[in-house]
């Protein structure tokens, strides 16, 4: 039987209530919000919190997508499903809707939340790419009051990021510009396992050309977006040859490992193909005004 | 820590340890085996209850978590000897071999039929993609579905 190692429970009622808990049990204390990373990861080991501070209380207060200002604003605690049936962002942001068709299973999707993976910073993990390839914008709040960090200097690294202890993801925040369109593309094996590769990217055209191009390759060792395909992009007109060529930087830039999912050049081939395919889908959105 | 659960409709109220996942306190502590456990690891959805009528893998919820939200099991699925149209669908259509993944697979299906009561073939076979059933016997699950979603109504009249 797999369960978690012995740990201290306690319920939040509140952010505010939240932060004290985390402060008052020190750094071996961790937030639970959906659970669908955190509960394997105790199950395994990999993860032995001594006081699990459980955040569902705050599922109503800070679950919402919603237009503000020229963005959208997602709370940390939006769940997967809600983000799938999202028709605002279907609309808007049709990259959240391509990655969440394929995050896990139906079942998981009614947990889990956009809050929780980017916590987690698994590097095959969807969202993390979803959010770095459309220019994000991650507001946290600690009792020294609230931080708006982009993706870049959010996720650190593999299960990194820049969160303090005491430190809770409160909102994500994604601009929406004129003429832009994004994407997102997934190879697995089957329903709700980790991405053999994937990609998500995002478009913003002026006129004729790519104003800024954004790609986030995922589970293939390469760095949170592919800089040296985005500036190939940059002031070029759109056209299926100049993706392609894009999508070649990315499979030559990037380094996986060979493991059960696929060899390393299989991975490094797949990306591509994805790069190039999310290339597309995203350029036809943006020229037909998806944002 | 004691854990006050709703469970169809009844409240239990027991003293575990924070750690209990809600699959064992709904068959350890509470004898409701209806619900399964197969995989640990939230891949299998025996262990699919409904949580405020949306189904999870209660292997990956704790007990404590669930406190304040309406679980409804198996168990709760037949009311006054009369079967669940899902239940009586499955019996229809030999919706289950080994019957392993079954209580899982009917909680996923009531959940279907609650939100949407016509679902296509595509439709039913999307909301049990979280699902295995390892005798592999999905074309009569679905079969089984289909047959709950036509039976519904009339069930609903009597």
């Amino acid at each position: 039987m797999q369960v978690p190692a012995p740990f201290e429970y306690e319920r939040a009622t509140s952010v505010e209530d939240a932060l004290a808990l985390l402060e008052r049990h020190g750094p071996d204390a961790r937030l639970l919000a959906g659970g669908h990373s955190l509960l394997p990861m105790m199950k395994l080991r990999l993860a032995s919190p001594t006081h699990l501070i459980d955040i569902d209380p705050l599922a109503q207060e800070l679950g919402y997508i919603r237009e503000h200002e020229g963005e959208i604003r997602i709370g940390a605690m939006t769940r997967h499903r809600e983000l799938l049936e999202s028709e605002l962002l279907a609309r808007r942001l049709a990259i959240f809707t391509d990655a969440e068709r394929v995050i896990a299973d139906p079942v998981v999707r009614n947990r889990g939340t956009i809050g929780g993976a980017l916590c987690q910073a698994d590097p095959s993990e969807d969202l993390s790419a979803v959010c770095a390839a459309v220019g994000a914008q991650v507001v946290t709040r600690s009792r020294h009051g609230e931080r708006v960090l982009g993706m870049h200097e959010f996720h650190r690294s593999a299960y990194r990021t820049a969160l303090e202890q005491a430190e809770i993801v409160l909102e994500i925040r994604v601009p929406l510009r004129q003429e832009s369109g994004s994407a997102y593309e997934k190879l697995d094996r089957r329903v709700g396992d980790w991405a053999v590769a994937a990609a998500g990217v995002a478009l913003e055209l002026d006129g004729g050309t790519i104003r800024r191009a954004a790609i986030a390759p995922v589970a293939v060792g390469a760095e949170l977006t592919c800089a040296t395909a985005e500036h190939l992009l940059a002031g070029q007109v759109p056209s299926d040859e100049l993706f392609a060529r894009a999508a070649n930087l990315v499979s030559q830039t990037c380094a996986p490992v060979s493991d059960a999912r696929g060899s390393a050049d299989y991975k490094r081939h797949a990306v591509g193909v994805l790069v190039e395919r999310a290339l597309r889908r995203a350029a036809t959105r943006a020229l037909s005004e998806e944002a | 820590m004691q854990v006050t659960l709703s469970v169809n409709e009844h409240e239990y109220s027991r003293d575990v340890e924070a750690r209990v996942l809600l699959v064992h306190f709904l068959r350890d502590h509470l004898g409701l085996t209806g619900t399964h456990w197969g995989c640990d690891t939230s891949n299998c959805g025996a262990c699919v209850v409904l949580m405020d009528g949306e189904p999870v893998k209660s292997c990956t919820v704790l007990a404590a978590s669930a406190a304040g939200h309406q679980i409804s099991t198996v168990e709760g699925l037949e009311v006054d000897g009369v079967l669940d149209p899902v239940q009586q669908g499955f019996s229809e259509e030999h919706g289950l071999q080994c019957g392993f993944c079954t209580p899982g697979m009917l909680m996923s299906a009531r959940a279907l039929l609650q939100r949407n009561p016509d679902p296509s073939e595509a439709e039913i076979r999307e909301a049990i993609s979280g699902q295995i059933c390892r005798c592999t016997g999905y074309a009569t699950i679905v079969r089984s579905i289909r047959w709950a979603a036509e039976h519904s109504s009339q069930q609903a009249d009597r």
